[in-house]
């Protein structure tokens, strides 16, 4: 009998007992006999020590942040996770209750997706927030979604250039089924004027990523006026670490802004839970995928929390429903509120502080190394584009050697971009770290 | 519980902070003035660390959860979230690895994936696993686009139809209405079975496939399950498993051996990773070889050349990607944990544990509570919620009174099909003790609805909060801290008392 099973094998003849079945296996008689009790040929059972033991070996076989110098981002980022977080998140009252369904038996799982929510949009400057999707891939995909449905008979996305080619795929595989066509100018010379332009009236949104996936920053206000001047819907996808110094979705006019909260107080985790920021303006409210939280007050007049505007969801609206999402990213939503609320607004600009002026002393040391050169075109925050005078590979692997995990690859993904890395600095990487990075490259 | 705890906006004041940063270090660079954010950040709130983890701890001890309470919320599976899973999950090497850092960088994790592939495959009598789905909506509609490019690629793009038995999850007409099918709903027949007659009338050259769910949400096998896959398989359309309440037939049926083609896993459910008050979870899928081609990617293998070591890959055919990176690796570790923990025998412990608790409270109960389909139930039981003798109390009067009694309400009003649904699922690691102090609970209930049913109307009595206002809060949205909103609410709860 497992540790986590609580019957003694009496409780158990009791129990048949009483049901009125002679043995467990009477209990399956609506099973098939032929193909019941099938054998599963699986390894013997491990005890936690031989557990601990095996895992930890395995874990030990990957690189990890906590022993090296991480300069990788791309998409997941290595970003300081105060020690506070996950005090509040191992919490057994919060890791292992279920979706609020009953909210007088959940308030602090509501409260608390309330003031993820309001957090959220005191840091975008949005109206509204939903309490999470799965990713900022998939949040993106949904944003796509909605835009289509509040702009009814229009059926075209554009998606700008820049766009975080993984996010791209996410909402190709995810659209397929749709009727909504995502268009693109894959030009290596597009640039966001281009699909601007692009902007007509059969367009419902255009989406942009700012900082885009090369570290870009965009000046988006003039963006949104001919956006929306053409009858169309902005969407930004924002690094909400960037919002610590720089202009919010809010300001500039978005209609939905989405993000990867991962930067949020959660942790690498080799790409898993994330958590998919999904905000907008108040009119699509009825519009807007997944859960959402909101104030009210029970018989006796005290305030409360509960799931509310439930009739868009799809165990209401079933096949007439626009998102099948029902499981979300809770927990995450949970550590970013923690986070969001421990930083505030002093933490929170002196972490966005840390990174562009780390990766901008990184930018000029790099730019300054023979054979090399770094795209200062436009404004950066944390990530930047640098040439390298040998494939990335090559020079990755030497990097290794002295503790260092560098850039991603972008020729990886895109030929034309054969030997360019995309660097990545954040707080994390302390000026002694910077400089051996940049001595190392300057020694190859 | 706790009384009453303000947002956490009203603790701030300038100046505060909760975290302790390390100063600048580089020269500064210049910032580009124009792209600035205007408003200071000034709605954002100043705390310490202190006040921050006093507030949401306070917030904490206003939920109800596993780790001190009976939830036996039908559909959920709210089994015990075993200790050893949160150490393992953040053991640094998984979770402070980037998912980036390339397969050479990464062969633990890669191994521990490839062996969970292999596990769930074994488990569910399935070919091949992909772990990408985030949750189980996702490995839906994963399946759901996969039927769509089988399809396609023999030709036959022009099956436009998903069927879904009316007793379905919402997520099932939801994803196939969003993969682009029309949806066609088949009848239950008296047994709680797929009427088949009705499913015969149903199927057409048009059917690209049908999502059943076994054992279905009324908690009870699926007898003509395989007549139901041969019928579909016969129009030339695939079977879709939804996997929620596979926790009922570890090691007592694969779905792979009686006719599903494909199927999502909640790992969140049945190998108990932490519902998180939400999520994370984790919809793993497994499928025939048939359609392996086009699951998405990346998939792990061992590597050919070197069958030690691992590697990632997208198959040939693949529908693409349903989210970043990797799935939600830390929910992986978890569950390979678990199956680890207990092996073949453990799992099927599990599975005849979980359908015994099941049977044991409707046996108690249904002389009671009437059961929606009076037969021998799987891993939970749907009962009614009409109480002979006290015709004014309904199903959620007695959920609300069980929570007085120190229990998690079942799931209510579900499935549709059952007038006043109560779907109570025990799950395996509850005791007798704990069962019976259940059932005495809901026979105390019934006696309070027959002689004092305001007891049930006004329940539940000692939360921090009671019976909320939905209506209010769906016709006057408050989605976010607004000083002036929570006033207006004070300022008419104060009126409302004087």
């Amino acid at each position: 009998m497992s540790h986590y099973i609580a019957l003694t094998a009496d409780e158990r003849e009791q129990m048949l007992a009483t049901i009125g079945v002679a043995d467990v296996a009477g209990l399956f008689a609506s099973v098939p006999a032929e193909v019941r009790f099938p054998p599963l040929r699986l390894p013997e059972p491990m005890s936690e020590i031989a557990l601990r033991r095996a895992l930890g070996q395995r874990a030990g076989r990957n690189a990890s942040a906590d022993r090296l110098s991480v300069f990788l981002g791309a998409g997941a980022y290595h970003h300081f996770v105060p020690s506070a977080i996950d005090q509040i998140v191992r919490r057994g009252e919060f890791y292992t209750a279920y979706t609020p369904y009953q909210p007088e038996v959940s308030q602090g799982t509501l409260q608390a997706i309330f003031e993820y929510q309001s957090l959220i949009c005191a840091l975008t400057g949005m109206d509204v927030a939903n309490a999470s999707h799965y990713d900022g891939g998939t949040a993106l995909a949904e944003a796509a979604v909605m835009a289509v449905a509040v702009a009814r008979r229009r059926q075209r996305v554009i998606v700008a250039p820049g766009i975080n080619p993984q996010y791209r795929a996410v909402m190709q595989t995810l659209l397929q089924g749709t009727s909504i066509e995502l268009v693109s100018d894959d030009r290596p010379s597009a640039s966001l004027d281009d699909a601007v332009a692009l902007v007509d009236d059969r367009t419902a949104a255009l989406i942009v990523q700012s900082p885009d996936f090369y570290g870009r920053m965009h000046d988006l206000r003039s963006v949104a006026t001919r956006v929306h001047a053409a009858g169309a819907l902005l969407v930004q996808h924002f690094d909400p670490i960037a919002l610590g110094l720089f202009q919010t979705p809010g300001e500039i006019g978005a209609d939905i802004a989405t993000a990867e909260g991962q930067p949020l107080g959660v942790g690498l985790n080799f790409g898993g839970p994330y958590l998919g920021v999904f905000c907008c303006n108040r009119k699509y409210v009825h519009k807007i995928a997944g859960r959402l939280v909101g104030l009210t007050n029970d018989v006796d007049g005290r305030e409360g929390y509960v799931l509310t505007l439930r009739a868009r969801e799809q165990d209401i609206r079933r096949e007439r429903a626009t998102s099948n999402i029902c499981t979300n990213q809770g927990l995450m939503a949970l550590a970013a509120a923690v986070y969001l609320s421990l930083l505030g607004r002093n933490g929170l600009r002196r972490v966005a502080e840390l990174c562009y002026h780390r990766a901008h002393y990184a930018a000029a040391q790099i730019a300054g190394l023979p054979g090399y050169t770094v795209d200062q075109s436009a404004p950066f925050f944390k990530e930047f584009v640098v040439g390298c005078p040998r494939p990335v590979a090559d020079i990755n692997a030497a990097l290794l050697e002295r503790g260092i995990v560098g850039g991603y690859d972008l020729g990886a993904d895109d030929p034309r971009r054969e030997r360019q890395m995309l660097l990545c600095v954040t707080e994390m990487n302390d000026r002694a770290e910077i400089d051996a990075l940049v001595a190392t490259l300057g020694a190859l | 519980m706790s009384t009453y705890e303000p947002p956490i906006f009203e603790y701030s004041a300038p100046g505060k902070i909760g975290v302790n940063l390390p100063t600048l270090d580089v020269p500064p660079a210049e910032l580009p003035v124009g792209l600035l954010r205007d408003d200071g950040l000034a709605a954002l709130p100043e705390l310490t660390e202190p006040e921050v983890i006093r507030h949401f701890t306070r917030l904490s001890q206003r939920n109800m959860c596993i780790d001190t309470t009976f939830y036996p919320l039908g559909s959920c599976t709210m089994k015990w979230n075993p200790k050893l899973h949160e150490e393992v999950a953040r053991l640094p090497g998984f979770a402070n690895a980037h998912p980036l850092q390339g397969d050479a960088l990464s062969q633990g994790a890669l191994a521990l994936m490839d062996d969970l592939q292999g596990l769930l495959a074994e488990i569910s009598g399935f070919d091949a696993v992909s772990l990408q789905p985030a949750a189980g909506a996702q490995g839906e509609l994963t399946g759901i686009l996969v039927f769509r490019a089988y399809h396609r690629q023999r030709g036959e793009a022009h099956r436009s139809e998903i069927l879904v038995p009316d007793s379905a999850h919402g997520t099932n007409p939801a994803t196939a209405a969003i993969a682009g099918y029309t949806v066609v709903e088949v009848k239950s027949d008296a047994d709680g079975n797929v009427d088949l007659d009705d499913l015969r009338a149903r199927l057409s050259p048009r059917t690209a496939g049908l999502m059943l769910t076994n054992p279905n949400t009324l908690g009870l096998f699926e007898q003509h399950v395989r007549d139901v896959a041969r019928l579909v398989h016969d129009a030339g359309g695939l079977v879709y498993g939804d996997g929620a309440n596979f926790n009922a037939i570890l090691g007592i049926v694969k779905p792979g051996e009686v006719g599903f083609d494909f199927m999502h896993y909640n790992l969140h459910k049945t190998f108990t990773t932490p519902h998180g008050g939400g999520g994370p979870g984790s919809g793993a899928v497994g499928c025939s070889a048939a359609l392996a081609p086009f699951l998405p990617g990346p998939r792990v293998r061992r590597r050919a050349d070197d069958p030690t070591r691992f590697e990632s890959f997208v198959p040939e055919q693949s529908i693409g990607r349903m989210k970043t990176f990797h799935g939600n690796f830390g929910m992986l570790v978890r569950a390979w944990t678990y199956i680890r923990t207990l092996g073949a025998a453990g799992l099927r412990e599990v599975s005849e544990t979980a359908v015994l608790n099941a049977n044991y409270v409707q046996a108690r109960l249904r002389h009671v509570y009437p059961p929606a389909v009076d037969r021998l139930c799987m891993h939970e039981t749907v009962l009614r919620g009409q109480i002979a003798g006290a015709p004014g109390v309904r199903t959620l009067d007695i959920a609300k009174r069980l929570i007085d009694y120190g229990f998690h309400p079942p799931t209510v009003y579900f499935p549709l099909i059952v007038p006043e649904a109560l779907m109570i699922e025990p799950t395996e690691t509850e005791s007798r003790r704990t069962l019976d102090a259940f059932i005495d609970a809901m026979l105390a209930i019934a006696e309070e609805a027959r002689h004092d049913p305001s007891l049930l109307h006004e329940a539940p009595h000692a939360t921090p909060v009671r019976r909320l206002d939905e209506v209010r809060a769906a016709r006057q949205p408050v989605l976010c801290y607004d000083a002036a909103a929570l006033a207006r609410l004070r300022e008419a709860a104060l009126a409302e008392t004087h």
